[in-house]
């Protein structure tokens, strides 16, 4: 108990150093630096790759994000021009204080009231991702974001529409002049500047990042929830993203004749009902839970592992005897999930609609 | 004098033939073969046909299986194109220029065009149905053209399942319950996957003219390709449009690639 408080005393003590010496150096930084880039150091950081994260994934040129393509990227992003009748946008179902998702939507909900078959994915470090959607069938970063708009169940709009609006409009011809050096606005630019904004949705300053940069520490609880993460969990929810990024069934459903996962992509028998293990940062923040968002809480998720799986078509073979959890223990690793939670990207300013 | 004469002359043209001997040395390290020639142009005509008569949209032609079939549309893409020299070696397209997308109602697409082929003799050439897995997968900035996913692949991309569609066809065949509108819907593309390998549906295809065809800047020649849109309903399996009418990204698109495969023929140069 000594010991713990001495952690807690110094770890208190070395944030208010740490944020004694960054703003040392954010005011060094800016005596250096022109007005100009004063301002991007306020509004506008590039992209940068985490110390403890491993090398990203994605082909997408993130040397060419600047601060107009991305201020370009996140007006669209906000912008209900995306869809067919200009009621929604992608930050419709990307909330940023729900870590980018739809509150309290079960599955996706587009244009006219219309519901889709699957539970809108978080967005964040999408750098890192091999492949993307719950079945990984788009593979590029900068053309996930074609199958919400041109979904008759999501935006339901065209490419070539899009960009007849973005040409008539009064604001856009001239952002993507100073996005892209010139006021050609074509679909591809259009794309390139959302990936612009969502690329820089890095998400690395949960207290679980803290703990990892050795800046803080777990309380008891949350250490036996890691602990027991570890032993159970881990297997598919692999750090530091809490995913493997591979795809499996967690013996939620009995039938896939509505969704047969990634099936619907590699055709191979016996992927049927098989998704993307999902990454569980901000997991607090993401609810409902699985990929048709059948879970509102963390704890009914917990308990479907311990006592809910059924013995369906291509269970994965780790579940197959379940996850033997008591309520404690369940307890635990929910505490423990919450130090995923990244306050501060969630409330960053530089991604927020207003 | 008259003598002097013709001994400069011929001194002049040793030097004249030594200079341009030395020339054509320094430029391609050739010097056995005759007179050097420039590239010439290359014209690939991919016209539409069954059997002798000239293929139309929406008219009905009856299929290998005995229906009435008529096609309401007819797209594909052809890429990767190599012309095949004399003695083996290939000229490989460069990679900005060997996409196309042929549609059944758009006469000028059926017209391939290649700019600047290396003179030579060449005895056919070869290309895939479909586009390769490297640009199935390729960053957007590298989808140009044919290749745009919002205006020049029109309908030809999959926007939940990365890559092409490589033959589009859709029609109407009578035999097809009317709960479907009579309607036949092909839409078959995959590339054989990423990091998973999944069905690959890419067909290569090689074309023998059956003799050398010159091509340098005088020899522009059209090569004249004959394609059947009823291939894909026969050999090496017999295909009842009926009972599966509609095919996309499923294990049943591998039938109709593997009998479309030989749908494009060679029949004449001119």
């Amino acid at each position: 108990m000594h010991s713990l408080c001495f952690y807690r005393y110094n770890y208190l003590s070395s944030i208010r150093g740490w944020v004694v010496l960054s703003l040392f150096v954010w005011a060094l930084g800016c005596k250096k630096e022109s007005t100009n880039q004063i301002l991007q150091s306020d509004l506008f950081k590039g992209f940068y790759q985490p110390e403890h994260f491993p090398p990203i994934e994605q082909p997408f040129d993130v040397s060419k994000i600047n601060e107009k393509s991305f201020v370009l990227g996140k007006r669209l992003f906000y912008d209900p021009i995306l869809s067919r009748d200009s009621t929604i946008s992608c930050g419709s179902c990307h909330i940023q204080a729900s870590g980018f998702t739809h509150h309290g939507h079960d599955v996706s909900h587009g244009i006219d009231d219309l519901l889709g078959r699957r539970n809108a994915l978080p967005i964040q470090n999408l750098m890192w991702q091999k492949n993307f959607l719950w079945d990984g069938g788009i593979l590029n970063l900068e053309l996930v974001a074609i199958n919400a708009i041109t979904s008759p169940v999501e935006m339901d709009e065209t490419l070539p529409h899009i960009v007849e609006k973005l040409k008539r409009s009064k604001v856009y011809p001239q952002m993507f002049k100073e996005a892209f050096g010139n006021e050609e606005i074509t679909s591809t630019k259009m794309l390139i500047a959302l990936g612009h904004f969502m690329a820089l949705f890095i998400s690395d300053k949960s207290k679980y990042d803290e703990v990892k940069r050795s800046k803080a520490q777990f309380t008891e609880q949350e250490q036996r929830g890691y602990n027991l993460f570890k032993q159970y969990c881990e297997n598919c929810h692999k750090e530091p993203f809490f995913t493997d990024q591979s795809f499996r069934n967690n013996g939620v459903q009995q039938f896939f004749s509505i969704d047969k996962g990634r099936y619907e992509i590699s055709l191979i028998s016996g992927d049927e009902g098989k998704f993307k293990v999902p990454s569980l940062r901000n997991v607090e923040l993401t609810a409902p839970y699985m990929h048709d968002g059948r879970f509102p809480k963390l704890i009914d998720v917990l308990n479907h592992y311990s006592d809910g799986i059924q013995n369906y078509p291509n269970l994965d073979p780790l579940l197959v005897n379940k996850i033997p959890l008591n309520s404690q223990e369940k307890e635990d690793i929910i505490a423990f999930l919450k130090t995923l939670t990244d306050w501060n990207f969630v409330r960053d300013k530089r991604f927020s609609e207003f | 004098m008259k003598k002097e004469v013709r001994n400069i002359f011929q001194l002049l043209v040793l030097v004249l033939a030594l200079s341009i001997s030395a020339c054509k040395k320094k430029d391609d390290n050739n010097n056995d073969q005759p007179t050097p020639q420039q590239p010439g142009e290359v014209q690939i005509h991919l016209e539409n046909r069954v059997g002798n008569l000239r293929f139309y949209l929406n008219e009905y032609y009856v299929n290998e299986n005995g229906d009435s079939v008529k096609f309401t549309m007819f797209n594909y893409y052809v890429s990767n194109f190599e012309f095949i020299k004399e003695d083996g070696s290939s000229y490989v397209v460069p990679k900005d220029s060997c996409y196309f997308l042929v549609k059944a109602d758009d006469m000028e697409s059926q017209e391939l065009h290649f700019h600047k082929v290396p003179a030579g003799k060449y005895k056919g050439v070869r290309f895939i149905i479909g586009v390769d897995s490297l640009k199935s997968a390729a960053p957007l900035e590298q989808r140009t053209g044919v290749l745009d996913p919002a205006t020049g692949a029109q309908g030809m991309y999959w926007s939940w399942n990365t890559g092409y569609i490589f033959v589009k066809a859709e029609g109407i065949c009578p035999g097809i319950p009317d709960s479907l509108q009579n309607k036949f819907k092909y839409h078959i593309g995959l590339f054989g996957g990423y990091s998973t390998p999944t069905i690959n549906n890419i067909k290569k295809v090689e074309l023998m003219f059956g003799k050398n065809v010159e091509i340098n800047s005088n020899k522009n020649p059209n090569i004249h390709c004959y394609v059947n849109p009823l291939e894909m309903f026969k050999t090496p399996t017999k295909f009842d449009v009926k009972t599966q009418p509609i095919i996309m990204a499923s294990p049943a698109s591998k039938t109709i690639a593997d009998n479309y495969a030989d749908m494009i023929t060679f029949d004449h140069i001119h």
